[in-house]
C-alpha cells in the first residue's frame, strides 16, 4: 500500500491504475459501440459536422444478425470449439504425464529432456509452420480440423509440460510417498493423490491451452482454405474483409462474439487460474 | 509384529556417501531411536527400510525375510512424516481409511478400524473435517492415526514431533510412548533431537556422517559413550571436554591442563597407563561437578572463576574458566556462587571419561 499524503495515492496508485484499466478496456468498449452503431454512422467522415465516434444514438443489432445469417460464422465457433477442446485434452493428457515424469522421477537425461521440451516452445509458429505444412501435405490433413488438432500441441504441449511441472514440483513429495507406503503403486498415488491436489494447476494449463489454441491464427491461416473449416479469428479476418473493403461491423460482431467463450472460461475458474499461476499447495 | 535386521546396509549417492556400513537388529516390539545431527544418515536409513530409497548394498529384512526388492505398499509398514503428508483434498476419515481402500478392505472393517484408531488418539469429533481445518497437534494425531489403522508389523518415524511447538511436543512425546505401550509395534524412530532419543528409545543408534557411532539403552549411552562424539551428544548441557596431558608421578596418574591438575581415579589408572605422556581429552559432565567442600579430596578440586550464573530453579549453571578453557556446571539451587568469584569445584570421580585425541574413542 502506498504510504504518506493522499496526494501519493492518486499520483502513485489511483491514477496510474485508472490509465492501465482504460487503455485495456479501451479496445473492448470500441469492439461494442463498432457492433452495435449502424453502417451510416460508422462510414461518415471524421469532419461531419454530427461525427461522434465513441457513442451512438441509433444502436442496432443488424451486424450480428447479418454476421450470424450470412456468413458461416456459427460453423467457425463451432470448428473452433471442437479444435480447441481437442486440442486441449491432448495437451492436458500428455502434459500431465510428462510434467509428473520429468518432475518426480528419476531417470536419465530427465533434465536434458525438460530443457528440450521448452526449446522446442520457443521454436517461434512463423518458423514452424513452413515445416508443418509439408507433413499436413504429406499425411494428407489439410483443410480438415485434423490439421489443427494435431498441430497445436506442438506448442500446447511443451507449455502444459511445463506449467505443470511446476506445479507438481511444489506439491510435497511426502504426500506421494505416503501414499505409497498405505498400498498404492505409482499410477495410483498419481491418480488419486497428485492429480487431485494438482486440480488448480491442471487448471491452469487447461485454460491457458483453451485460449491459446482458440486465438492461434498461423496454422489455422495456413492449413486451413474451405470457408467452411475455418475458425473464428481466420474466418472473421479473411471473410469479411473482401478486397479493401472493411465489413467493420460484422467484422467486430464476429471479435465479440468470438471472444465470449474465452472470458467465460476465464472468469468462471479465475480463483483456480490464480492459485494455479501462483500458490502450492499446504498440507 | 516383527524384527528388522539391517546388514552392511550401504547408501552411496554420485558423491556422498550417505550411510556406511550399518548393522542393526531391531527385536520385536522395540521402539529404536536413530538419532545424529543433519546429515548423519539416519532419514536415508529410514528410507531404505521404508523402500523409499534403493540400496547400493547390503540388505534389510522384516522378519527374516529380505525386503530390498520390495516395493513400498508390499512391506506391510507404515510411516509417519515430518510434515505429516495428510492428502489435503481428503477428510479425516478419508486420510485414514487410504490405506485400507488401497487393500481392499471392505467397508464395514474401515470402518471400524478407523473410529477405533480415532478414539485412541481422541480425535473422534474431528473424522469429517479437512486438513487445513486442523491445528498442528491433530495434524499430528491423523497422521498417526492413518499409520495405526493398518495394523502394520513395523512403523517408521521420521520426526514427527520437530513441527510442533516445544510444549506440544513434550506432549505428544509422551503420548507417543504410551501408544507404543499399548500397541506393542516394533518401531524405528528418527530424531535429532537428543532429549527425544532418550526418552522414546528403548535403545538409541547415534549415528554421525553416515557410521553408526554406538548403540544402547539411553543410560548406556549416557554413562558410557564410546567416543567423544556420542559424549558430546547425548546429555544437556553438553559435556565438558578439557584437552590434557596424562603424567605418571607418585605412582599415580595425573590429567594437567593449564590451570587444572587433578589424580585420575584408580580404576582408571591401568586403562590410561598406556597414554601416559601423552595428550588425551577429559570429559566431565555439568552435573558431575559440584562446589568443593571441606571433605572432598584436594586431588580431585580445581580452581575456576565464575563468568557467567544460570539459575534454572531447578538447578544453577554456573560457566566457568578454567585456565583458558571454559566448562560449565550444575550446581545445588543454593549455591551461592557470584560472577568474577573464584571457586574450587570438586569431580565426581567415578563419573571422569577420558578420548583418545587421534580416534576420539573413549580410553
Amino acid at each position: 500500500m502506498i504510504e504518506g499524503a493522499p496526494w501519493r495515492r492518486w499520483v502513485f496508485f489511483y491514477v496510474p491504475v485508472t490509465g492501465f484499466v482504460v487503455a485495456l478496456l479501451f479496445p473492448f468498449y470500441w469492439m461494442i459501440i463498432t457492433t452495435v452503431r449502424p453502417d451510416k454512422e460508422l462510414y461518415r467522415p471524421w469532419n461531419a459536422p454530427n461525427y461522434a465516434p465513441f457513442w451512438t444514438t441509433h444502436p442496432t443489432l443488424e451486424h450480428i444478425t447479418d454476421l450470424l445469417t450470412t456468413t458461416l460464422f456459427s460453423t467457425w465457433m463451432l470448428n473452433t470449439m471442437i479444435i480447441s477442446l481437442a486440442a486441449t485434452a491432448i495437451s492436458l493428457f500428455c502434459g500431465l504425464l510428462a510434467g509428473y515424469a520429468l518432475s518426480r522421477l528419476k531417470f536419465p537425461f530427465a533434465g536434458a529432456i525438460g530443457t528440450g521440451i521448452f526449446i522446442t516452445y520457443l521454436v517461434p509458429q512463423t518458423l514452424l509452420f513452413i515445416p508443418l505444412s509439408d507433413i499436413i501435405r504429406n499425411f494428407k490433413l489439410g483443410d480438415s480440423p485434423w490439421a489443427l488438432i494435431l498441430t497445436y500441441p506442438t506448442f500446447l504441449i511443451p507449455f502444459c509440460t511445463w506449467l505443470l511441472m511446476g506445479y507438481f514440483k511444489s506439491i510435497p513429495k511426502e504426500l506421494e510417498e505416503c501414499a505409497r507406503i498405505d498400498g498404492a503403486p505409482r499410477w495410483k498415488a498419481m491418480l488419486y493423490i497428485i492429480f487431485p491436489v494438482a486440480i488448480p494447476g491442471i487448471l491452469s494449463a487447461g485454460i491457458f491451452a483453451f485460449t491459446l489454441s482458440w486465438n492461434e491464427f498461423i496454422y489455422a491461416l495456413v492449413f486451413l482454405s474451405s470457408p467452411e473449416q475455418k475458425t473464428v479469428p481466420v474466418g472473421v479476418t479473411s471473410e469479411l474483409v473482401r478486397g479493401d473493403v472493411f465489413f467493420w461491423g460484422e467484422l467486430m460482431a464476429g471479435a465479440l462474439l468470438g471472444s465470449i467463450p474465452v472470458a467465460f472460461v476465464y472468469s468462471f475458474f479465475v480463483e483456480y487460474y490464480v492459485s494455479g499461476i501462483t500458490g502450492s499447495v499446504k498440507g | 509384529m516383527a524384527r528388522v535386521a539391517m546388514r552392511s546396509l550401504n547408501k552411496k549417492y554420485d558423491e556422498v556417501h550417505a550411510v556406511i556400513d550399518v548393522n542393526l537388529d531391531i527385536h520385536d516390539q522395540e521402539f529404536v531411536v536413530l538419532v545424529g545431527p543433519s546429515g548423519c544418515g539416519k532419514t536415508t536409513t529410514l528410507r531404505m527400510v521404508a523402500g523409499l530409497e534403493s540400496i547400493t548394498s547390503g540388505h534389510i529384512s522384516i522378519d527374516e525375510k529380505i525386503v530390498n526388492e520390495l516395493p513400498p505398499m508390499d512391506r506391510d509398514i507404515a510411516m509417519v512424516f515430518q510434515n505429516y503428508a495428510l492428502y489435503p483434498h481428503m477428510s479425516v476419515y478419508d486420510n485414514m481409511a487410504f490405506g485400507l481402500k488401497m487393500r481392499k478392505f471392505d467397508k464395514p472393517e474401515i470402518a471400524t478400524r478407523v473410529r477405533e484408531a480415532a478414539e485412541i488418539l481422541g480425535i473422534q469429533q474431528l473424522l469429517h473435517r479437512k486438513p487445513r481445518q486442523l491445528s498442528g497437534g491433530q495434524r499430528q494425531r491423523v497422521a498417526l492415526g492413518r499409520a495405526i489403522v493398518r495394523h502394520p508389523q513395523v512403523f517408521l518415524f521420521d520426526e514427527p514431533l520437530s513441527n510442533l511447538d516445544a510444549k506440544l511436543r513434550v506432549q505428544m512425546r509422551v503420548e507417543l510412548k504410551k501408544l507404543h505401550e499399548r500397541l506393542g509395534t516394533t518401531a524405528i524412530y528418527v530424531t535429532h533431537d537428543q532429549v527425544e532419543a532418550m526418552t522414546l528409545g528403548d535403545r538409541v543408534v547415534v549415528m554421525k556422517d553416515g557410521l553408526v557411532q554406538q548403540v544402547g539403552d539411553p543410560m548406556e549411552l549416557y554413562n558410557e559413550p564410546a567416543n567423544r562424539f556420542v559424549a558430546g551428544f547425548i546429555g544437556s548441557p553438553a559435556m565438558n571436554f578439557i584437552d590434557v596431558r596424562l603424567t605418571g608421578e607418585n605412582g599415580g596418574l595425573w590429567a594437567e591442563s593449564e590451570g587444572m591438575r587433578i589424580k585420575v581415579p584408580a580404576p582408571l589408572t591401568e586403562r590410561l597407563g598406556p597414554h601416559a605422556g601423552k595428550a588425551t581429552t577429559l570429559g566431565v559432565r555439568p552435573e558431575d561437578l559440584r562446589i568443593a567442600g571441606d571433605g572432598d579430596d584436594q586431588d580431585l578440586c580445581f580452581p575456576a572463576t565464575v563468568e557467567v550464573v544460570e539459575r534454572l530453579g531447578s538447578e544453577i549453571l554456573l560457566d566457568v574458566a578454567v585456565g583458558p578453557a571454559t566448562m560449565v556446571a550444575s550446581v545445588e539451587p543454593t549455591a551461592t556462587a557470584k560472577v568474577h568469584e573464584v571457586l574450587r569445584l570438586a569431580v565426581n570421580p567415578a563419573r571422569v571419561h577420558f578420548f583418545d585425541n587421534e580416534t576420539e574413542a573413549a580410553i
